[in-house]
């Protein structure tokens, strides 16, 4: 009886213990899930190599701790990336999550991973649904919400003064919800809607109504290959001269530049970063990049590298303390490290409250096609779902 | 609507037909006279745009780049039929679809290996990337009218081929009985693999020439088989004539019904209504097409075994 009392005492003691003092990880583990394969396989090897390194250049440390990072490809597959979630929680205990490209895999794993108290850090995924009703204070959108880069390309096609714009998308969620977020930057009517087949291959039939629509610029969000069939397509047909074409930086970085090449010329298009920013951590950034993989970093590469500084910085601020979870996410929230983008701060749903810059596609002094940042479109932008997450 | 839309959307549904009969023609003689559903066809799609991309590149020539490209996916496609295809005759369709489906994945990695994820570049020839004025105000891509052209020329030599020659005669005797044809003398394992390489060095063609207007990148065949092989089932399987009628029916029926259905909706819909509905249903038009000839004739249109 008395050691059962005693037992049960160490118990009790044990259970209370990592409430009442946090003692500092040994080892910080990341659950990395990345999208190298799938729909999205250039978008996740572009994060792959932000986050490896990151990681390089800290030394394999986070905030001074050793770190381990446990990486799986889900695929694009949200069933997949779920079981990977699983697998990260329950065997590996990670402190941090990150990784998945498609908003689909960010729904899919976030319960998950909120049950358990790890904190998801998105590297790209910011679907409405987490910004908004079902925020979450264990996830953070590091990069942006999904809208936002097609709000400001539509600000700034009603700063150009296009009277006639056309849009057109794949008819699924990402593509409905691009168009919105583009009117309601454009804030008047445009003059034809157009949604297409999700992996559509010919785009003749369309272009053909561009041309006898003959709007003075056409947003697209055409993600991947399709934006990559379109574009080829669109100059093909001789339509560059009369239509602009405006995009979400999505279609038009460094990865569909490489596929697309001289018609490329021209577009513009909206993002937070790009290689050419002039504030240091972005320089060493791409320099560190280009070094290490012989090629200009895409905005994807950009972000994962941000969220391996984000943890490197909370890990630092929190002493390595990660069981305190409320300590590592007012760390987390203070976005107090040098992020390539310059400063920003996060918002109360924790996405970010920061610019949006225009970018067009030209030739640098190299002779290299890429794109070049022009000017700011959107200053401290908040993403319009703030206002329904109940977190304060 | 103008006239000139009507005739510029109907010469892209012919395009997009011919570009759809290129793959299809392989697939349906393979299927047809060998009996093996090749699903690595689309694979071979694949690896004639990634060759034809490389080479082009190499040599600086866009004709000699697809050229070569599509020699080397001929012999790609010799060493798939002796190693593998050829296993496969006596087996059912089961083992022919894990088969060559396994063969797409492997195809893929083995892509995704050697060009990297990302969608690599293939650009049209200079000469070919803008547009031409076919009549006074109707300009046309160039490009897709050499597909068109291409695409017309390969019809009539298979046409030609299948329907004067004495190899189109034995194509002609297998497809329609294998085992007579057997027994009466043919050499059946030397033309099958006449008739794989033929399909190889067709899915090439329309890969490296689709190149400069698709993205080159890893898992394209898998889209363009889908509608191979919706086109196989509507033309009757195994007879070319059926997949070229199968192709340009799926190309502008497709065309067709992006192009006018949602502002035909528009006419006695809402606005709100036809937006919603008008994709949808262009969608899903070739599929019901499909549906239709499944229904009033199971065979196809062109059914190659009488």
């Amino acid at each position: 009886m008395r050691t059962f009392r005693l037992t049960l005492a160490a118990c009790a003691v044990a259970l209370a213990a990592p409430a009442l003092t946090a003692k500092p990880v040994d080892q910080v583990r990341v659950g990395f899930s990345t999208s190298i394969s799938g729909p999205f396989a250039a978008l996740g090897a572009e994060a792959r190599d932000g986050f490896n390194l990151g990681i390089k250049q800290l030394g394999g440390k986070l905030g001074g701790i050793p770190v381990e990072v446990f990486a799986t490809d889900e695929a694009g597959n949200p069933d997949t990336g779920r079981q990977h979630a699983e697998r990260y929680i329950k065997r590996d205990r990670v402190h941090f999550y990150t990784g998945p490209i498609g908003s689909n895999v960010a729904l899919a794993v976030g319960p998950a991973l909120f049950a358990a108290q790890v904190f998801y850090l998105s590297n790209n995924a910011g679907p409405s649904q987490l910004a908004g009703s079902q925020c979450n204070r264990f996830f953070f959108g590091t990069a942006w919400q999904n809208d936002a880069y097609h709000e400001a390309a539509g600000k700034f096609a009603a700063e150009r003064g296009f009277k006639r714009v056309a849009v057109l998308a794949p008819n699924y969620p990402a593509g409905q919800d691009a168009i919105n977020g583009f009117k309601r930057g454009f804030g008047k009517p445009v003059i034809a809607e157009t949604f297409t087949k999700l992996g559509q291959l010919d785009y003749a039939a369309e272009l053909a109504n561009v041309r006898a629509d003959a709007p003075d610029a056409l947003y697209i969000f055409l993600p991947g290959g399709m934006g990559i069939n379109f574009i080829k397509q669109f100059v093909g047909a001789g339509l560059s001269k009369s239509t602009q074409i405006v995009g979400p930086g999505f279609s038009a970085d460094e990865d569909v530049i490489r596929a697309v090449g001289e018609p490329m010329l021209g577009l513009f298009n909206t993002a937070h970063w790009n290689h050419d920013f002039a504030n240091p951590a972005s320089q060493a950034f791409v320099q560190a990049f280009t070094k290490e993989y012989g090629r200009l970093p895409s905005i994807y590469a950009a972000q994962a590298y941000d969220v391996v500084m984000m943890m490197d910085a909370a890990v630092r601020d929190t002493k390595g303390e990660l069981d305190d979870k409320d300590a590592v996410r007012a760390a987390l929230k203070k976005a107090s490290f040098k992020s390539v983008r310059g400063d920003f701060r996060f918002g109360p749903n924790q996405f970010p409250i920061q610019d949006y810059y225009l970018r067009t596609i030209g030739k640098d002094a190299q002779g290299r096609i890429t794109n070049r940042t022009m000017n700011k479109v959107l200053t401290a932008h908040q993403d319009t779902y703030a206002g329904q997450c109940p977190m304060k | 609507m103008t006239s000139t839309l009507v005739f510029e959307q109907l010469l892209n549904g012919l395009q997009f037909g011919l570009m759809l009969f290129l793959i299809a023609a392989g697939l349906t003689l393979v299927f047809g006279i060998m009996d093996v559903l090749n699903l690595a066809h689309g694979s071979l799609y694949m690896v004639g745009a990634y060759l034809a991309a490389t080479l082009v590149a190499a040599t600086g020539s866009f004709l000699a780049g697809v050229v070569l490209a599509v020699l080397a996916t001929g012999i790609i496609g010799i060493l798939l039929e002796v190693l593998l295809v050829r296993r496969l005759y006596k087996r059912d369709h089961l083992s022919q679809v894990l088969a060559t489906f396994a063969v797409i994945l492997i195809a893929d990695d083995l892509v995704r290996i050697i060009w990297g994820p990302a969608p690599i570049m293939l650009a049209a020839p200079a000469a070919l990337a803008g547009p031409v004025e076919l009549l006074p105000g109707f300009f046309y891509p160039a490009y897709r009218l050499l597909i068109i052209a291409v695409g017309l020329a390969l019809a009539i030599g298979l046409y030609l081929l299948v329907a004067r020659t004495r190899t189109g005669m034995l194509v002609r005797a297998g497809s329609s009985d294998r085992e007579m044809a057997a027994i009466m003398g043919v050499r059946v394992d030397r033309l099958f693999a006449v008739i794989f390489v033929l399909g190889a060095m067709l899915a090439a063609v329309a890969g490296a020439l689709l190149g400069p207007l698709l993205a080159v990148e890893v898992g394209m065949g898998e889209n363009v088989l889908i509608l191979a092989l919706v086109v196989i089932v509507i033309g009757g399987i195994g007879s070319i004539r059926g997949a070229f009628v199968g192709a340009v029916l799926v190309g502008v029926v497709d065309t067709a019904g992006r192009a006018f259905l949602p502002g035909l909706l528009g006419t006695f819909l809402n606005t709100a209504a036809a937006a919603q509905l008008g994709p949808a249903l262009a969608a899903i038009a070739i599929y019901v097409v499909m549906a239709a000839v499944l229904f009033f004739r199971p065979q196809g249109l062109f059914p190659a075994r009488a």
